[in-house]
């Protein structure tokens, strides 16, 4: 390695959190080092300390957290003795930082461009007049529509995938020498993070930008990263080149990461013309106030089948679930259920009919009340639908508790403050399950959760579903999890159902142009996915652009 | 815009509706106050025939019903009625009373709340640019020894009663340092600096009472921010602290500030009894004090109404700034 052109140092670092009034570690003695214009990509699950690590490179700490020993050294400059007035020269001007989320880093008070140009000109690195010149150029390079005139808007008058480029351009204002993208495209739609990557990538090559990219999305940092450092609670697992790592990972953990993506279940026949769907959506037409939201939605599912319903935010994924479970009316257009119509207001359904079918949510943290035990979550529709008390009540919560494979004993008098993330969502699914339904909807179930724990949950779904016969709708945006579960897949965009059909039918072509814009857009571990995607389609036919080409055909 | 000028159109004829609302809570509450103005003015000792005679002279003897609708006719046409008290004394005077003479409540009244607004503009001129600052210095120094000293001391100057307050900085700025008038008995021919000086002590007793709570509001509404994403992306950019705070998280904490400075706004026009009384200001305060004192009905009725719409007012203009210190508002998609 050539020294001259080593840019950061971090040795030993330890970094230090609050919780209950006790420092505990959240980073254990790493070292980091980073070479001018080379893109390290830094991949862990939630809590492995990514983030924390990433912002040690700039020096800073958030609120609640320590850099308790170490050094970090920029371009030769001690960051952890630094006063506070040399590290602030240095934030926002040679070293910068591109957040996750765009629509909440952003100002809401402040017009996109006048946030670009306050680096610039509060390090006094150039005048307004200039500086905004140069933010107009840099737009025009990532791409982004209307590049004269979209810095001049608010920002929550450009959308999710601009924003998060405009952000990147923001950090470029000063040239910094070094960038921390901290999951910049993890809350995008595939399709938007496709234009967002291709837009990163290039404009890091074209500034010799050295670059901290920070994801949990192996597929992603094997696109952008030179070299690739896995993080598992705080300590460094390996290190290697991205080539090396993707094809011969040494670590066991490493191993595993990558082995997530290989669980698939056999796709079952599709169910005859003449069997009785569980549900059937019929032409569905529906609309938030006057907005319409869905328009002549069809679709069946059949008992023991999985439906995945994929679409980008705003498809309409979540409206259908909401028609199927009675919270919103259709305007036209019905559920049926077993063949029987159901009341389109779940107040005028029986209970029978409300039990036959159960959700999942996205959120298993929000969607459990806090202040009640599992005993009590899983107990109240098992009380509630099935009538059962006392010691049957009890029996019954014990036995979800088995299915779900929690040990009752330890769990039932919990709170869910005291489960992880992956164990509140099998609570979910008990709670689910306790109405003994015939049909489930699982509303994105897998997307908050770290891979290998998420994976636990598609093979415990699996496996009741096989035992119990149940039907489920998938709710999803991940083509990983829809290919490793489900039977038959919905294609939704702008309130239509665009295409539909087994799951094999779905993943071969010929597609629907719109199902070969999402599955193109899906990253592959291959480090030339991207490359080779961007000479197939051309930069202009992915992402937004493509959608509204196809729009405008 | 189009959907602003609709919002504030909408909550202008709410407040309509809510100050008709509390001209009958008004009404209903006055008419319920024990005693009467006939038996007030004629004593103990007064006969029955002669109070029958000044209530029948007074029309106290109509319905409820009627003397409210023709209460309310009246200040639709701008006439708030004839005070009880005067109403003797003009017609001896021979002036017709019914025209705004010295007689009617207007007359009265107008004086004396251009007085109360000058002390409520003078103590918001001082009170409002105070708390803010202190507020924003408090929260970008928050947990120093300032941040305690400033919350300590508008702590205490709002836990203590305004007459207590009132009476030290008496003491400290008009006994012991002359440099204030400890009364402000201002007239109308008074010059304008004149008015000021005197209006000083007062001024001041009210903002170390309403500062407290704006201070503190825009402390914590700007805190309430500072872990929010925006504002750790405006560290990251390397700029100085007073920077973040002011230019980052001060105009998206506005909505509540502006709503609690309104609040206070009000309670300046209408909660000042007691500081006019003990600087004997000849505000709106000491004049409802008194005609409750003599039942003058009609006094009191004018009163409370231009308190509540001191109070609607006020709090419609803040929800007006709030909604236009919002971008999404101001600039839909």
């Amino acid at each position: 390695m050539n020294n001259d052109q080593l840019l950061v140092k971090i040795e030993k670092i330890v970094i230090q959190g609050v919780s209950d009034e006790q420092w505990l570690p959240i980073i254990n003695s790493v070292d980091l080092h980073l070479n001018r214009g080379e893109v390290l990509g830094l991949i862990g699950e939630s809590g492995a300390g990514k983030s924390t690590l990433g912002l040690a490179a700039m020096g800073f700490a958030r609120d609640g957290c320590r850099i308790s020993s170490g050094t970090v050294k920029f371009d030769g400059i001690d960051l952890i003795s630094a006063d506070a007035q040399t590290k602030r020269s240095l934030l926002g001007s040679r070293i910068a930082y591109v957040a996750q989320s765009a629509a909440a880093s952003f100002n809401p008070a402040h017009k996109i461009i006048n946030q670009h140009t306050e680096a610039p000109i509060q390090h006094g690195v150039s005048g307004r007049s200039e500086s905004e010149k140069d933010a107009i150029e840099l737009y025009h390079r990532l791409r982004l529509p209307t590049p004269d005139e979209i810095g001049f808007r608010y920002p929550h008058q450009v959308s999710g995938g601009q924003l998060q480029r405009a952000m990147t351009a923001m950090a470029m204002s000063c040239r910094p020498d070094l960038i921390i993208f901290d999951e910049p495209t993890t809350a995008l739609d595939v399709t938007t993070q496709i234009e967002v990557l291709a837009a990163i990538r290039d404009i890091v090559k074209q500034f010799n930008t050295a670059a901290i990219y920070i994801t949990h999305d192996l597929a992603v940092v094997a696109q952008m990263a030179d070299r690739i450092k896995v993080l598992l609670k705080g300590d460094e697992v390996e290190e290697s080149d991205t080539d090396s790592m993707l094809k011969n990972p040494q670590k066991d953990y490493t191993k595993s990461l990558w082995a997530v993506r290989s669980f698939t279940r056999e796709e079952k026949p599709l169910a005859s013309k003449e069997e009785m769907p569980v549900v059937r959506v019929r032409n569905v037409t529906a609309a938030y106030a006057k907005i319409p939201v869905l328009h002549n939605v069809s679709f069946d599912i059949h008992a023991s089948r999985t439906v995945a319903v994929v679409g980008e935010s705003g498809s309409g994924k979540s409206t259908v679930a909401r028609c199927i479970t009675g919270l919103l009316k259709p305007s036209e257009g019905a559920i049926e259920f077993d063949g029987v119509p159901l009341p389109a207001d779940y107040r005028q359904r029986t209970v029978e009919q409300l039990k036959q079918a159960q959700m999942i949510y996205q959120m298993a943290d929000t969607a459990l009340n806090p202040r009640k035990r599992i005993r009590e979550i899983i107990g109240r529709p098992v009380e509630f639908y099935l009538g059962l008390r006392g010691r049957k009540k009890e029996e019954r919560v014990r036995e979800l508790l088995d299915q779900i494979e929690l040990d009752p004993d330890k769990f039932i008098d919990r709170l869910p403050s005291e489960l992880s993330g992956g164990q509140k969502q099998r609570i979910g699914i008990a709670r689910a399950l306790a109405a003994d339904p015939k049909f489930i909807i699982c509303d994105e179930v897998t997307s908050a959760l770290d891979q290998l724990v998420a994976e636990g949950i598609l093979k415990l779904l699996a496996r009741l579903q096989d035992s119990l016969g149940l039907a489920y709708m998938f709710i999803t945006h991940d083509l990983a999890t829809v290919r490793a579960i489900s039977d038959e897949v919905v294609v939704m965009k702008d309130g239509r159902v665009v295409e539909a059909g087994g799951k094999t039918e779905m993943f071969t072509p010929p597609h629907h142009e719109y199902t070969s814009l999402l599955l193109s857009s899906v990253p592959e571990m291959d480090p030339n996915w991207l490359t080779e995607l961007l000479e197939q389609r051309g930069v202009d036919n992915i992402g937004d652009a493509a959608i509204d080409r196809m729009n405008q055909a | 815009m189009k959907a602003v000028v609709l919002i504030i159109l909408n909550r202008l004829a709410l407040g309509v509706v809510t100050l008709f609302a509390v001209s009958v809570l008004i009404f209903a509450a006055v008419n319920m106050l024990p005693g009467d103005f006939a038996q007030a003015i004629l004593g103990q000792g007064a006969t029955e025939e002669a109070i029958e005679a000044i209530r029948e002279d007074l029309g106290l003897n109509k319905n409820a019903i009627v003397r409210y609708t023709d209460w309310l006719g009246g200040i639709l046409k701008g006439d708030f009625g004839v005070s009880f008290a005067q109403a003797n004394f003009s017609s001896f005077a021979g002036e017709d009373t019914s025209k705004g003479g010295i007689g009617s409540v207007a007359a009265q009244l107008e004086p004396r709340f251009k007085n109360t607004l000058f002390l409520a503009g003078v103590a918001a001129i001082i009170a409002v640019p105070l708390s803010l600052i202190l507020g924003i210095m408090a929260a970008l120094y928050r947990n120093s020894i300032f941040d305690r000293f400033v919350n300590i001391s508008t702590l205490s100057s709002i836990s203590s009663p305004e007459f207590f307050l009132a009476y030290v900085l008496i003491l400290f700025l008009a006994v012991l340092n002359p440099i204030l008038p400890s009364l402000s008995n201002i007239y109308a021919e008074m010059t304008f600096p004149d008015r000021l000086h005197k209006t000083l002590l007062p001024a001041l007793t009210l903002t170390l009472v309403v500062m407290a709570h704006m201070m503190r509001m825009t402390r914590a509404a700007i805190i309430n921010l500072l872990a929010s994403p925006y504002i750790e992306m405006a560290r990251l950019k390397g700029l100085k602290p007073a920077r973040v705070i002011i230019f980052h998280a001060l105009p998206n904490a506005l909505a509540p500030i502006i709503n609690v400075i309104a609040l206070n706004l009000a309670y300046l026009v209408t909660g000042v009894v007691v500081v006019e009384v003990v600087f004997v200001y000849p505000g709106i305060g000491q004049l409802f004090v008194d005609s409750v004192k003599i039942r003058d009905i009609p006094v009191v009725q004018a009163c409370c109404l231009v308190f509540a719409a001191a109070y609607i007012l006020l709090n419609l203009t803040a929800d007006i700034f709030s909604i236009l210190s919002n971008p999404r508002l101001r600039h839909p998609k």
